[in-house]
């Protein structure tokens, strides 16, 4: 229970399900005050209260789970390592890789529980297939998408049949006073949203050329090449405009020599993705190419495309090429479905690629 | 449902609910003129006089406080502060290294923004304060000690400490002594005038008074400034309106706990030696902490090798037993007690234990019920144990 709206009333209905729930937040800060001070986000001593009135509402025990050093060690010094690998990645995927599902699950079932309950937007039915949440614009089957079958057989989220609006009124129905805070939106653990300030407080400054891809040539200068996300246009700061008059768009980021590469937009085109440490979640290994639907990031607009297994390695073929592809990102394969899509299995993006003709 | 939690607090005793009701009904302010006035002042006096009784004190030096917390960061501060006016020279605390985080954190307070130095009084493994180590410390700083404090008897671990010898050995230093005796008045003789002590702490909860009232017990020729300012209520050492009912409810309960304290503590002993013998039988590997025999007759305090207090805590309270890892939560997260550590023991045995406190409504029923429910427990415990030292 992390203090908000959505774990709150998935609490509630767990109870009211008759499972014999136990309400837990997780202290996931060292020093709870360093970390965001605002109404928002997972770590606050408010947020632990919150979620504590809700559990008190709700009428189940509720306690506060130390987490503060796993999550550091897998959340946080990963998120770091992996900008400074020149990826992007994402904290909130990780967290429910290594923690939620993880270090939470496997603690609570030696306890004698048998499941985790978490306010994701999701379907996970009897079936045992995880979908998405009828709220497309909620849904976050992305994130959830690197659970394997075992973690999903001790899962419940009981909101993925809701939108978020009837969440709310069902809370405030419920009188949780949670009814009406608003939903949290950036990283949990960068208090104020600079993502940048966080890299560079971590990793420091280390300037370096930024070169455009069609001409070899350095059209300035950076002070972190991590700072730098693919297709990211804004804050490159050139020094010249580009020969050919059109905007630059960072292209990759090569941490050994610490270079920043740009070029065109239409260079930032992919229709071939490469994954790593693929996770099946709806059970098998595709023997043949299947025909799916991909995400390729948090919130991005889902393609068509082939998916299959290459050597232990995720390969998706996009039916139409695509921009600003990150590593590091999640490539997770959907198949359509009227009663929520269903997620097929996920991989690590580690390239991608024009394969086809330029469009 | 088994109510283990006594040293947290502990239920009103029905003679001081009654007191209090019936106070609550009375009309007045016991600084004022009139006649509810000098009614409330009265039973504001008659109250600090059965305390004073109770507690081998004069009723001049029962200072009533909001609790147990306001009196530990009075006698701490207040004390500290008149001693350095008067002697610029003495800023150096004498602290045992067990005390309740009202002294603890008021001492390392004074140490941050005061710059009060302290030297901190060991432990030995049962948690019984090293009176050598005091001796040594007021040989060596004499001259520059302000005060020093040592809990009469400890919350977690239930040792009881050697009170008047290490107030005998700082009257001799001409350093005044304060104690938290919060656990000890009801569970042990605590006479205030005997024991040598400059200033004691008291309070309502832990004895079958009110929360939120208490005193500061303070010898008469000890210099001790304000933390309150305002209406001088009390010696111009503490100003608030007095809580009338609060204070004739805590009275009521402080005579009763001491005039009833040795059948109180001959019959909280048995049960408590009871649940002792039906823990080591129930989990053979689970350890006492603290002094076998100077011990709170309501205290028993284990570490359960293998396990987190945490998760214990969890299982038993959904077994329908309340009892308490005894450490202080910082945010809700449990931190490994410091007085375990102080005792000697490691991390792991700081963080696996649990403590089960009686008090006057304990049965042996509640007994059994921890017993019955703790191997389970604990077997659980013990898995989520592995679980997390296997990943950490
Ligand atoms: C030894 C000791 N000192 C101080 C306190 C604090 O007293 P109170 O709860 O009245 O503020 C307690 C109890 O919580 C205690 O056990």
């Amino acid at each position: 229970m992390s203090g908000g709206v959505d774990s709150a009333v998935a609490a509630a209905r767990a109870a009211e399900a008759g499972y014999d729930v136990t309400g837990v937040h997780l202290a996931l800060s060292r020093n709870p005050q360093t970390y965001r001070s605002g109404a928002r986000g997972c770590c606050t001593l408010e947020d632990a209260r919150d979620a504590r009135r809700a559990a008190d509402v709700i009428g189940i025990p509720f306690y506060v789970w130390d987490m503060a050093d796993r999550f550091h060690a897998d959340v946080v010094d990963d998120f770091v390592a992996e900008y400074a690998a020149g990826r992007t990645p994402n904290p909130c995927l990780r967290c429910n890789e290594k923690i939620k599902f993880a270090a939470v699950l496997d603690r609570a079932l030696a306890l004698g529980f048998d499941a985790v309950v978490t306010g994701h937007h999701a379907r996970l039915g009897a079936d045992g297939l995880l979908r998405r949440s009828v709220d497309l614009g909620k849904d976050q089957s992305y994130v959830l998408a690197v659970l394997t079958r075992e973690q999903l057989a001790h899962s419940i989220f009981p909101l993925g049949d809701s939108t978020k609006a009837q969440v709310r009124e069902e809370a405030a129905r419920r009188d949780l006073a949670v009814a009406e805070k608003p939903d949290s939106h950036d990283i949990c653990f960068i208090a104020d949203g600079d993502t940048r300030g966080f890299l560079h407080s971590r990793l420091g400054g280390t300037p370096g050329d930024i070169v455009d891809a069609t001409t070899g040539e350095v059209v300035g200068t950076h002070e972190g090449a991590y700072a730098y996300t693919v297709g990211q246009r804004r804050g490159l700061d050139l020094r010249r405009p580009a020969a050919d008059g059109k905007p630059r768009y960072v292209l990759s980021i090569t941490p050994v020599t610490n270079t920043v590469t740009v070029g065109p937009a239409e260079a930032l085109e992919v229709d071939r993705v490469h994954g790593e440490r693929p996770v099946w979640t709806a059970g098998e290994v595709p023997s043949s190419e299947i025909d799916c639907e991909v995400q390729l990031r948090a919130h991005g607009e889902p393609v068509r495309a082939g998916v299959r297994v290459d050597s232990d390695r995720l390969v998706a073929e996009l039916h139409r090429p695509v921009r600003g592809i990150a590593a590091g990102q999640a490539v997770v394969a959907y198949r359509p479905d009227p009663a929520g899509d269903i997620v097929l299995g996920s991989a690590t993006i580690t390239t991608a690629e024009r394969a086809g003709a330029p469009a | 449902m088994a109510y283990l939690d006594h040293a947290a607090t502990t239920p009103m005793l029905p003679e001081a609910l009654d007191a209090y009701a019936a106070t609550a009904r009375e009309l007045g302010n016991a600084s004022s003129l009139h006649a509810p006035g000098r009614h409330a002042r009265r039973r504001v006096e008659e109250s600090r006089e059965r305390i004073a009784a109770a507690l081998g004190a004069r009723p001049s030096e029962v200072i009533f406080t909001s609790g147990g917390t306001e009196s530990d960061n009075l006698a701490v501060k207040g004390i500290f502060w008149a001693r350095r006016a008067a002697e610029p020279a003495r800023t150096r605390i004498i602290a045992s290294a067990v005390e309740h985080h009202a002294v603890l954190d008021s001492v390392e307070w004074l140490a941050r923004e005061e710059g009060a130095r302290v030297t901190w009084l060991p432990v030995d493994g049962l948690g019984r304060m090293e009176v050598d180590a005091l001796r040594a410390s007021l040989d060596e700083y004499g001259d520059e000690v302000a005060f020093a404090t040592a809990m009469w008897a400890n919350n977690e671990v239930g040792t009881v400490q050697p009170v008047a010898e290490l107030a005998q050995i700082c009257a001799a230093h001409g350093v005044p002594l304060h104690t938290d005796a919060i656990q000890a008045v009801s569970q042990v003789p605590v006479d205030f005038a005997g024991s040598g002590a400059a200033a004691l702490t008291v309070t309502g909860h832990k004895l079958g008074g009110p929360i939120g009232v208490g005193a500061l017990v303070l010898g008469r020729d000890i210099e001790c400034t304000p933390l309150l300012h305002g209406g001088g209520q009390e010696r111009d050492v503490r100003s608030g309106t007095l809580d009338v009912p609060g204070i004739v409810a805590f009275a009521t309960a402080v005579e009763i706990a001491v005039k009833g304290r040795a059948e109180y503590a001959a019959r909280v002993g048995e049960i408590r030696d009871a649940l002792i013998a039906g823990v080591r039988q129930a989990v053979p590997d689970a350890i006492l902490n603290g002094d076998p025999v100077d011990r709170l007759p309501g205290n028993a305090h284990f570490s359960f090798p293998g396990c987190e207090g945490d998760a214990l805590l969890l299982l038993l309270d959904a077994q329908g037993i309340a009892c308490s890892t005894g450490s202080a939560c910082s945010a809700g997260v449990a931190q490994p007690s410091h007085v375990l550590l102080a005792m000697g023991a490691d991390d792991d045995r700081a963080r696996s234990s649990l403590r089960f406190t009686l008090g006057h409504t304990s049965t042996l029923a509640e007994v059994d019920a921890v017993v019955a429910a703790l191997p389970a427990a604990v077997e659980r415990a013990r898995r989520a144990g592995a679980v997390r030292a296997a990943r950490v």
